[in-house]
């Protein structure tokens, strides 16, 4: 093993040798501070490839129309993929609108986020707070929280699928405690809950660590003195605790709205593709769906959605932007 | 165990507080737990147990005999007699509540039971042949292996040009540093889902389209590591740099040669992160690849459980495949992965 590692070490060393030549070559034309550009172009090039220019490009197809891939040959349409998509009798109603899809999506990733914010924020505080104060077993305890964060999208889903299954554990449990056999995943409104409860499951431990952090940088002194006061534990929590972490909290708290607006993976692969009929279907999915899986590929109007969605993660990140500035001082 | 569980900071004394603590750790580990382990569990079982409800825990199999006389194999079961007396006795028939049985050392006589009287015999069998046959009899072998190839050539690129990027941008002056510096955390604001279809257009414009590297090129560059590997190269004395330099060093044999080993526990957190972010890579592969031969684990078991979604004996060892790496990586590092995490609100 180790005869093998440095093997290949001192073949990709060789190689290296090899691109160092036209380096130095390059290094004496330019100087040696500049050499900086050559560090950074791998980097930058891929970036602009696949963040910068389609930004852009999102924002030039968003105008046009048609079902053309290339940009020359799709008609420029102004602003007609948005006036299409914000073309509702009532935005409280998806049913009235052109594309009911998109504003059923809104509404469900609406639902989606505030409820998953919440819950994942008020999970992972507890969870923080209760990690803080033990004494043996943190790293352990911390780790078992932690782990699912590291599975991926398809595995949380179907572990999920086949515990929510019609033949599955719950529903063993159910029929044992006397109730009733559910299909959760085919009830509009179970089926939102679980979406809900696995988001939660999955991505709980990764928020539950950042509290944590927070929770640690508070210094252990005003607690003894508390402690001295004679002041609960309690009231600690409320009256410490609380205030003195609610700037990482707000933080926190966005940083969870930008990422409930993202829901797809998960979400996707435990129902079925937003079932039941379209009660898990999200933002990301219909632009995915609008784009990639429908008959007529519609990239204009997925690219305006895009867009839009863009616009109010931008807003969500000022925000957070400007909570962490504050947060600092 | 007990002494381990109710030591707490008050010495030996044990409120209500530290009592809803544990009752909150315990329940959250059984939460978590739980549905991993069913899915384990389950993935031993054979065909027929996924199947039947209401469920057992530990992977079964019933247990089957030969019979002088019979063609086929019958099922064993434990029949009770009436007074008492327990033996073991093959199943011929069953109609109704009756039971045709023979008893298996004396296969000439059958005997009429009433179905009450007898149970299942059932053995602990793990069923490993859900783990192989989709290897054989699916493509799974194929994606499995352009998981790994995905991974690793991902990992080793995003080493080399995340660690170029943040040696430029740490130990260089050049006009324009710091804004290439926030172009690059201004990434981190453009999610995927916001820009995956014309990052779609550009894959299709480069010839890249369900192809392995547009799934690897897309994802290489990370402001992440940049960000990380050049906190930690700020690190570094310029003296060390400035001595090469005398020495006649060229600045990609200090880079190469004295930066890069010396950020080496930076790498390797960088490293843990890129190998489990490419493994579970969902969203980008969907939409670059298009050809069964192509998928990455993710996607083919996605693919499959869409396609056969009757085998979950299949779809669970195959989802255990895909936990397992990524398992073993956190078991050996979780201290630098929750202190990497934790350290840099990145996950």
């Amino acid at each position: 093993m180790k005869n093998l590692s440095a093997f290949l070490f001192s073949i990709l060393d060789k190689f290296m040798r090899f691109i160092e030549l036209p380096t130095v070559y390059l290094q004496k034309k330019i100087g040696v501070q500049r050499m900086g550009y050559l560090f950074v172009a791998p980097n930058m090039v891929l970036f602009s490839l696949f963040v910068f220019l389609p930004v852009g490009l999102a924002i030039a197809y968003a105008f046009t129309g048609g079902t053309n891939m290339l940009i020359w040959d799709r008609p420029f349409i102004g602003f007609e993929n948005f006036s299409r998509l914000l073309n509702c009798g009532s935005y409280m109603d998806p049913a009235s609108c052109e594309f009911d899809l998109f504003w059923t999506a809104i509404h469900n990733t609406w639902w989606y986020t505030l409820l998953n914010a919440t819950g994942t924020l008020v999970m992972a505080l507890i969870t923080a707070v209760v990690l803080n104060r033990l004494t043996k077993g943190k790293a352990l305890f911390r780790s078992i929280f932690f782990y699912p964060v590291l599975l991926s999208p398809v595995v949380v889903g179907l572990i999920w699928k086949w515990f929510l299954a019609r033949d599955g554990l719950l529903n063993s449990l159910v029929l044992d405690l006397g109730g009733e056999r559910t299909i959760f995943l085919l009830e509009v409104w179970w089926s939102r809950f679980w979406v809900v409860y696995v988001s939660i499951w999955f991505h709980m431990g990764f928020f539950t660590l950042i509290i944590l952090a927070g929770l640690q940088a508070i210094p252990r002194d005003i607690y003894e003195a508390a402690k001295v006061d004679g002041t609960s534990e309690w009231r600690q929590f409320w009256r410490i605790t609380l205030p003195l972490l609610t700037p990482n909290l707000l933080v926190v708290a966005v940083l969870l709205l930008i990422r409930s607006v993202q829901v797809f993976d998960e979400a996707w692969v435990l129902t079925d593709g937003g079932g039941p009929g379209t009660a898990n279907t999200f933002i990301v999915q219909f632009i995915y769906q609008t784009a990639f899986s429908s008959e007529v590929r519609l990239y204009g109007l997925a690219s305006a959605a895009s867009v839009l969605m863009g616009l109010a993660l931008l807003a969500l990140t000022l925000i957070q932007v400007w909570l962490a500035k504050k947060a600092e001082y | 165990m007990l002494k381990f569980l109710t030591r707490t900071r008050h010495h030996g004394k044990m409120d209500i507080t530290d009592i809803l603590s544990w009752l909150w750790l315990t329940l959250g580990t059984a939460v978590i737990a739980i549905p991993i382990a069913w899915a384990m569990l389950s993935s031993l079982k054979t065909e027929a147990e996924v199947n039947s409800f209401p469920p057992s825990l530990i992977p079964q199999s019933t247990v089957n005999t030969q019979v002088e006389g019979y063609d086929k194999d019958l099922s064993v079961w434990k029949w009770t007699q009436p007074n008492g007396e327990i033996k073991n006795v093959a199943l011929v028939r069953r109609i109704g509540i009756k039971a045709t049985v023979v008893d298996i050392d004396n296969p000439e006589k059958t005997l009429q039971v009433p179905t009450s009287e007898i149970t299942q015999l059932k053995d602990v069998n793990f069923q490993w042949q859900n783990y192989t046959d989709p290897l054989e009899r699916f493509d799974f072998f194929t994606y499995i292996n352009n998981t790994v190839f995905v991974t690793v050539v991902a990992t080793i690129l995003t080493l080399l040009l995340n660690s170029m990027a943040a040696f430029a941008l740490s130990k260089y002056k050049f006009r324009g540093k710091n804004a290439i510096f926030m172009l690059i955390l201004s990434t981190l604001m453009l999610p995927l889902s916001v820009i995956m279809v014309p990052a779609f257009i550009v894959i299709v414009g480069l010839n890249l389209a369900d192809n392995l590297w547009g799934v690897i090129f897309a994802t290489v560059a990370t402001p992440t590591g940049v960000f990380m590997l050049r906190q930690y190269m700020l690190t570094i004395p310029d003296d060390l740099i400035e001595a090469a330099r005398v020495d006649a060093a060229s600045e990609f044999r200090i880079y190469w040669r004295i930066v890069l080993p010396l950020c080496a526990p930076a790498l390797a957190v960088l490293a843990i992160f890129s190998v489990i972010w490419r493994w579970n890579d969902f969203l980008w592969p969907l939409i670059v690849l298009s050809s069964p031969e192509n998928y990455t684990l993710q996607i083919g078991l996605n693919a499959f459980q869409g396609q056969f979604s009757v085998e979950w004996h299949y779809i669970l060892a195959m989802t255990v495949i895909a936990l397992i790496p990524v398992t073993i990586v956190f078991l050996v590092l979780q201290k630098y992965i929750t202190e990497g995490v934790a350290g840099s609100g990145v996950k």
